[in-house]
């Protein structure tokens, strides 16, 4: 059992979760992240890190309200215990020195990347952080990332422009490339298609770029398949293999189909739990 | 003399297919004594030299057929700590069973169902005993994996007074009895029963500890004297045809661990999804297929074998192939798949097959099955599951620097002292020998902890 020690409501969607779980706050890196199982009925659901306290042995995911486990999940308050936090699961994010290194995040993504950006800035690179949210209401961690001093340059965008810029990350980037910005490398997390519109760019300009995949994942400890993705023509499991991949080998066609496999059954427990919990998760 | 089996009670197919309610009822006191009853003791008792970890079957027969049911289970228990589950999944047609001379009267003894009978009755009657442990020991032990093998080794070893940490990837522990076999087979309640057994030994069960990825073997290695890995063989193996990734398409592994493990089967009160199926077309003919085949019909699907060779050669045991056969499943035999093809939203709709001849035998014995050109044809199916074995799970042995593993995985060992190439980690179960069967893998824990006791002495 794991105790939910502080639990910060950041907007209407998105939940910021710290809970004790000292194993992994000891091993955990940038770009690996944490499954955790709520009850006895719940699913093994894979989550964001986004920071630790090796201090307090704590662990702190952000979740966004999707669907019905993470509705339940913000019915747990401070105090309440989560049944499993297991962790760290998938490979470290690669850390080293690269040059100019973009990390751009979307939406929950932002606080995934964060951690990776600021391990890259004490590799020595110079970092740029690019961080986009549909409206302004959304908007997480850009107080953090701007107190950090791990972003050379940190820019902010919304999609109707009601926060920093108007536009997409993708759009950003692409300024960036034709003021002629020489980037080493780019890391993007965030929605698939975000990841795909990046990963279209950065191939045309021949940059290396890498994707964190949040494919549907069961185990999530390599013993399903039903985390598998096509890299490179190869058949490779997220949840071991990744979750970092070359963004120009994933082949993301495939990879934004499967991840709608269970929508039906998504809406169906949704639908329930509305029913039975009125006035939640509207 | 009956030269006849008495007969197990079994609920109907009809009644059976609507729920995950376990199939065989087993059987009576009386039944299991009559059963009993049949057998000859012959001096050259065969049976035991059929039985991987070499119960001595005609004495526990023999007690059963004197109403001795609690003497029966010591020496059951002797050798094997999981009767109840071994009762229920061992092949005991080939093994056993297979060499009893009663064979040649009639129907061999039903060793299978009596050892079953015995492990029901004790756990019934409470006729079980708090096992007895030796004074306890200073040396420790780690035991990676709680699947059958883990299980065996840990218990021996805990009874013998050593001090035993198990470490377990997934949330529960019993390895592939808990997340495959499904509950018509082998109820979770018995697994988890059989397992109180090593809590009253004193074995430390730590679960979600995934070495090679949150524990290192290293760390282990500094905190304990001798390590028995027993990790199996839990990845999937995929076919490699085009249209496998399409929706619809599962591993035997996920799609049995989702409906066993994770309850999906019990969607939406349990949280984890399964797709709704309609006709379901499982790729193999091994008990994980007979197992998902099965699993389908329960979840009100059409549900088909295909196979390449025919069902005389499958490797499932008799017993699961012809639930599966009264259940309804159809066996579409001499059938390759060439391909899935998907509809405009990536859902699998058919399934391209082509059929097959059987050529002479292969060295195991089994008669390869030759593709024929030119007969390919398209079969409807809302989901495949593709059935077609298991390999060793990488994020141990690629994790594990100094253990050495054969090209597809399994892990070398030193036949006679069990040792892996790494001085001090012992190896056994499916993550050596590649999938094969419970009793197998108990027999590997068993060589193991007797080994360990010896490095350890
Ligand atoms: C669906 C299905 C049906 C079957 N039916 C039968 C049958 O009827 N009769 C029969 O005899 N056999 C059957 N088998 C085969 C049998 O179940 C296996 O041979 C047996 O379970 C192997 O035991 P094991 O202890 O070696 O491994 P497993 O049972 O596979 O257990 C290994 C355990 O190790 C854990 N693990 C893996 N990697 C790590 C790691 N890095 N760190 C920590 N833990 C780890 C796994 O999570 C798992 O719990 C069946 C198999 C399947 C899949
Ligand atoms: S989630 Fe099961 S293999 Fe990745």
């Amino acid at each position: 059992m794991h105790e939910i020690v502080e639990k910060e409501k950041l907007n209407e969607e998105m939940t910021s979760l710290e809970v004790e779980a000292p194993l992994v706050a000891e091993k955990i890196k940038p770009g690996q992240f944490i499954v955790i199982r709520m009850h006895e009925k719940g699913e093994r659901i894979p989550l964001t890190f986004y920071k630790k306290d090796m201090k307090k042995g704590t662990v702190t995911m952000i979740y966004q309200k999707i669907g019905k486990s993470t509705c339940q999940l913000d019915t747990y308050e401070e105090g309440d215990q989560l049944q499993d936090v297991v962790g760290p699961m998938g490979k470290p994010a690669e850390i080293k020195k690269y040059g100019t290194v973009v990390c751009i995040g979307g939406g929950v993504g932002t606080p995934e990347v964060f951690p990776v950006a600021k391990a890259l800035e004490e590799a020595g690179n110079e970092v740029i952080i690019i961080s986009g949210f549909r409206n302004k209401d959304l908007v997480i961690c850009d107080s953090e990332i701007e107190e950090s001093t791990c972003a050379d340059s940190f820019y902010l965008c919304t999609d109707d422009g009601s926060c920093g810029r108007e536009g997409f990350t993708s759009d950003l980037l692409e300024e960036l490339i034709e003021e002629g910005k020489n980037i080493d490398l780019v890391h993007a997390v965030g929605p698939p298609i975000m990841m795909k519109v990046i990963a279209d760019i950065t191939e045309r300009h021949d940059i290396p770029t890498k994707v964190s995949l949040n494919s549907i994942m069961l185990d999530a400890t390599g013993m399903c398949g039903s985390c598998r993705v096509e890299v490179g023509g190869e058949m490779k499991l997220a949840c071991v293999d990744g979750p970092e991949f070359d963004a120009h080998e994933v082949n993301f066609e495939e990879f934004m189909q499967r991840i709608t496999m269970f929508e039906k059954q998504e809406e169906k427990a949704m639908k329930r739990w509305k029913e039975e919990h009125e006035g939640c998760c509207e | 003399m009956n030269p006849k089996r008495v007969k197990v009670p079994e609920r109907s197919p009809e009644e059976r297919i609507d729920d995950f309610g376990e199939v065989p009822l087993g059987y009576s006191p009386d039944q299991a004594v009559e059963e009993a009853k049949r057998c000859l003791q012959c001096k050259k008792s065969p049976c035991i030299s059929g039985c991987p970890v070499d119960i001595d079957i005609p004495k526990f027969v023999n007690e059963i057929a004197e109403r001795d049911f609690k003497d029966a289970l010591e020496t059951l228990k002797e050798v094997n700590c999981i009767p109840a589950i071994t009762g229920r999944v061992c092949p005991q047609e080939e093994q056993c069973e297979a060499v009893c001379v009663m064979d040649k009267a009639g129907d061999p003894i039903n060793i299978g169902k009596l050892e079953r009978f015995v492990a029901d009755y004790a756990r019934e009657n409470d006729l079980e005993e708090p096992p007895e442990v030796e004074e306890v020991k200073e040396e420790k032990v780690a035991i990676i994996g709680s699947g059958p093998s883990g299980v065996t080794c840990a218990a021996m070893l805990a009874q013998d007074g050593y001090q035993v940490t198990m470490f377990e990837a997934l949330h529960e522990p019993g390895g592939v009895l808990k997340y495959g076999i499904p509950e018509f087979r082998l109820p979770n309640e018995i697994i988890d029963h059989e397992l109180e057994y090593l809590e009253q030994l004193g074995v430390d069960m730590k679960m979600n500890r995934i070495v090679g990825q949150n524990v290192d073997l290293d760390e282990l290695e500094e905190k304990f004297d001798a390590i028995y890995v027993a990790t199996g063989a839990g990845a999937p193996r995929f076919l490699g045809l085009e249209g496998e990734d399409l929706k619809g398409v599962y591993s035997a592994n996920e799609f049995l661990t989702r409906i066993n493990l994770m309850k999906a089967y019990k969607f939406p009160e349990y949280d984890t999804p399964i797709t709704h199926m309609k006709k379901v077309g499982v790729i193999g003919a091994g008990n994980v297929a007979m197992d998902a085949a099965r699993s389908a019909l329960r979840m009100g699907a059409e549900s088909h074998i295909v196979y390449r060779r025919t069902t005389e050669w499958s490797p499932a045991r008799n017993e699961e192939i012809e639930h599966a056969k009264e259940e309804g499943v159809t066996f579409d035999t001499l059938c390759n798949p060439k391909r899935f093809i998907g509809d405009e939203e990536g859902w699998v709709k058919e399934m391209e097959i082509y059929e097959c001849e059987l050529e002479e035998p292969e060295e195991d014995g089994r008669p390869s099955p030759k593709v024929l050109e030119d007969t390919e044809h398209k079969k409807e199916f809302d989901t495949v599951v593709i059935a077609v074995g298991q390999t060793p799970n990488k994020v141990f042995y690629e994790n594990a620097e100094g253990v050495d593993v054969k090209h597809w995985g399994g892990i070398i060992i030193d036949e006679e002292t069990r040792m892996s190439t790494r001085e001090g980690v012992f190896a056994g179960g499916d993550a050596v020998s590649g999938a094969a069967t419970v009793i197998l893998a108990m027999g590997d824990g068993r060589k193991a902890a007797l080994n360990i006791m010896e490095y350890l002495a």
